[in-house]
């Protein structure tokens, strides 16, 4: 059975959601890879900066 | 001045239009093989395929039809977007029917998510076949 951390599940997820979006959101191959590296930027970043959020709610 | 007319982008389908998009639902990144973008086709079914699989890996669980619980059904929805990997995932009892680890609680999303993705891809695959995308 495949048990990954969190953040590595994130990170999957950011990855493989981005190939497809950059894919299907642009027409040519620059734009998409430009497009691709943002929406895992965003994922990404979204993800620490709630964490951040959840632990000083927590405390 | 006159200025050009915008005119929509020329039809490229020949044959059965929907065909893109059905082979694309169907198995992931077919519909752009179809349209002969074999690089994206690569990708998208790398990317959909890898992901519903690593979810099956961490014990999601995979959504039956008719369960009466109206998340269940939209759970199914997600999945069913995955084609005949969906099909395969049922034939070979792949998953789980309850979540009991966090794990399988990311390998359900994953699995759901894939679907989703597929769709969107599918439909990208239409709008190529159809020359309303280049």
């Amino acid at each position: 059975m495949l048990a990954p951390s969190h953040f590595t599940a994130v990170l999957l997820f950011a990855t493989f959601a981005s190939v497809v979006f950059g894919i299907t959101q642009r027409s040519t191959a620059r734009a998409m890879i430009r497009y691709g590296l943002y929406c895992w930027t965003l994922f990404v970043v979204s993800v620490i900066a709630a964490s951040w959020l959840m632990w000083l709610i927590r405390r | 001045m006159a200025s050009k007319a915008q005119t929509p982008a020329q039809t490229r389908s020949q044959g059965f239009a929907y065909s893109a998009l059905i082979l694309g639902w169907l198995i992931p990144g077919a519909g752009h093989l179809l349209t002969r973008h074999w690089i994206r086709a690569l990708l998208l079914f790398l990317a959909i395929t890898l992901m519903f699989s690593l979810g099956i890996a961490m014990q999601a669980k995979v959504y039956l039809p008719n369960t009466g619980d109206p998340l269940d059904m939209l759970g199914f929805i997600g999945d069913l977007g995955t084609g005949l990997l969906y099909c395969i995932a049922r034939v070979f009892s792949l998953g789980q029917s309850t979540v009991q680890l966090v794990t399988a609680d990311y390998g359900t999303k994953f699995v759901v998510v894939a679907g989703l993705l597929n769709f969107i891809a599918a439909v990208d695959a239409h709008n190529l076949r159809i020359g309303r995308k280049v």
